[in-house]
């Protein structure tokens, strides 16, 4: 049973449909890559994963219990992470809230509940140091930081509550080239922590780099499962523009 | 906890900059309004020699109780991106529920009270109902409330001031433990707790970040929907409060109650620094910005400027205090 299990999963807006069928699945301490056209799929998939989007078809389960019927709260609490290619931030609020946004710790003053914000500030702050991301100052509202800063933000976020799987919708889009070296360390030590991850990223050396398997979506389909180690950077290419024999002939090889 | 190594300390900031961002923040209040309640109480001082008295200050109190808890109200929803334009209708229906309660079926006080705070609730309740289950937008849905509630008040009353309150409940309009009107009692009242829901509890912390981003709130697993109802079905509440507290008041439910008080109330919120577009706002500040309103509005009153022109005034401050913010947020992300 694999950490992750995504089967037969379809989706469409209205008239569009945008997912066909789509099959994926996850190992403990496996970094899978998903890569695509612009418009593939990729961000409808994994907001399935989440529960931002309910799924047409298909079934979805973590550690075989299936998540589909589930809220996104809940399946955050089962240690569904994912960082969004919007970022998904309060702009307005500070780094603390944001990162413990949903997940306030709070402590009990007679018998009522009232947020531990000295807890949130400390946490953050030592979530943030691990990471070694540079903020201007962590009480300020996000919406004031660089997009690589607010980034940095929305990683810490999905680091800070024992994830059981990470998804990382595009993470360094944003990042100047010494933090996507950054993100790409994070990636392997989440690895050797036994944490699954899914990286979507259109810089296909990065992904070339740090993954296990990469699987192709085309056009809703995922047309082609690659272990990393077996292909190049031209097959996966191939596979990301369709049609090619090449193409044809990986997804066999990843069938057979 | 994944063992991530440690790989540079960001720089802590100064001292300085820290005591400076602590100060106000903690208290949530924007320096602007305080100052701006200065300015106002200090002319209304020069301009009139009743102003500075102890009475006099007790009036400004007494006036500013029942659009405070409106303005306590029009905080917590437009701060989490929405908009509640029935709070001054709800005011008027809900004071005609608690007193036909009282006089027509002669109910006891606390049943009386309970009806005219339920009423408010239940209007809010089906805002909220109609805006987070039908999509309707939340200007179309409490304008239109606005008109219902208004013309349910005056169906229930026929029209007519409903005389003749029990005495135990005129006491909470009219009573004056230690000399303080009971009003303003349990506006100050109210004002804490709310104070307290909105700064130091999840609840409150989840309104600002839907107001912010109702995205984030969402993916942070935040049921947007659910927390948008009970706002507004808690912003009806508090209308039925302010409703309670005018009825008691005047000893009588008039259906014509809180006309264009919602003005008033988004006015002194806004004032107090609440983001018109949702995520800032706090209730102190709501209270800085009912005091200059009660202030404006007593000063005008003891310069005997009539009430039509006082209507303009609010209405002009409103305009006015929106721009400020405006400009000041175009002035901050100038390049
Ligand atoms: N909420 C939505 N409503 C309607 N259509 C949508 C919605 N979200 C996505 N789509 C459509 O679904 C398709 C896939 O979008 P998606 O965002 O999943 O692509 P992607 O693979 O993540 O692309 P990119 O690499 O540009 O991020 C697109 O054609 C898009 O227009
Ligand atoms: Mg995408």
């Amino acid at each position: 049973m694999s950490l992750l299990e995504i089967e037969g999963v379809s989706k469409s807006f209205g008239p569009v449909n945008v997912l066909h069928g789509v099959d994926l699945t996850v190992d403990r301490g496996e970094v899978v890559g998903l890569v695509g056209d612009n418009g593939a799929g990729k961000s409808t998939l994994m907001k399935l994963v989440t529960g931002m989007y309910t799924a047409d078809a298909g079934a979805i389960s973590l550690d075989g219990t299936p998540i589909l019927g589930l809220p996104p709260g809940e399946r955050r609490r089962m240690g569904i992470e994912m960082i969004y290619q919007d970022l998904a931030l309060a702009r307005q609020q500070d780094v603390a809230a944001n990162i413990f946004l949903g997940r306030e710790p709070t402590r009990s003053i007679l018998g009522m509940r009232f947020v531990d914000r000295a807890a949130m500030k400390r946490d953050a702050q030592a979530m943030i140091d691990r990471l070694g991301a540079r903020l201007p100052a962590i009480n300020r509202p996000v919406g004031s930081f660089s997009g690589g800063q607010q980034q940095s933000v929305a990683i810490a976020r999905a680091l800070t509550f024992e994830p059981k799987i990470v998804i990382m919708d595009e993470p360094t889009a944003a990042l100047a080239v010494r933090e996507v070296q950054g993100v790409l360390d994070l990636i392997r030590q989440l690895k050797a922590d036994g944490i699954g991850v899914i990286l979507i990223s259109h810089r296909l050396n990065d992904v070339l780099s740090v993954t296990d398997r990469i699987v192709v979506l085309n056009h809703g389909r995922a047309a082609a499962n690659l272990t990393t180690t077996n292909t190049d950077m031209a097959e996966v290419v191939s596979a990301i523009v369709g049609g090619g024999d090449m193409a044809e002939a990986a997804a066999h090889e990843a069938r057979g | 906890m994944t063992s991530i190594e440690p790989k540079s300390t960001a720089p802590k900031p100064s001292l300085w900059a820290r005591a400076q961002l602590g100060s106000i923040e903690q208290l949530h209040i924007r320096l602007e309004s305080l100052i701006v309640l200065f300015v106002l109480g200090a002319t209304m001082a020069i301009l009139s020699p009743f102003f500075l008295s102890v009475s006099n200050f007790m009036n400004i109190l007494l006036a500013t109780s029942t659009i405070g808890v409106l303005a306590i109200a029009a905080t917590f929803v437009l701060s989490s991106g929405g908009l509640d334009l029935s709070l001054g209708s709800v005011l008027g229906l809900s004071g005609v529920v608690g007193a036909a309660v009282a006089v027509k079926l002669g109910a006891p006080t606390p049943i009386a009270v309970a009806a005219c705070i339920g009423a408010g609730a239940a209007a809010g309740f089906v805002n909220g109902l109609i805006i987070t289950r039908a999509f309707v937008p939340a200007f179309i849905v409490t304008l239109g409330m606005l008109g219902i509630a208004r013309g349910l008040a005056l169906v229930l009353s026929d029209g007519r001031v409903i005389y003749g309150l029990p005495q135990t409940m005129v006491y909470l309009g009219q009573g004056r433990p230690f000399g303080i009107p009971m009003p303003v009692i349990i506006f100050i009242a109210t004002a804490i707790v709310t104070h307290i829901l909105l700064a130091y509890t999840r609840y409150g912390r989840h309104t600002l970040a839907i107001g912010d981003n109702e995205n984030a709130a969402r993916t942070a697993g935040i049921n947007v929907e659910w927390h948008r109802l009970s706002l507004y079905t808690l912003s009806g509440a508090l209308a039925g409060l302010a409703g309670l507290l005018f009825a008691t008041r005047i000893n009588s439910g008039d259906p014509t109650a809180g006309i264009t008080y919602e003005l008033t109330a988004i006015t002194a919120a806004i004032i107090g620094g609440t983001n018109l577009f949702g995520g800032r706002g706090s209730i102190l500040g709501t209270m800085i910005g009912a005091l200059i309103m009660g202030v404006l509005q007593n000063g005008l009153n003891l310069l005997a400027v009539q009430s039509y022109y006082q209507q303009m005034a609010i209405g002009s401050v409103l305009v006015l205090a929106v721009f400020i913010d405006q400009w000041q947020v175009r002035k901050e992300s100038r390049v």
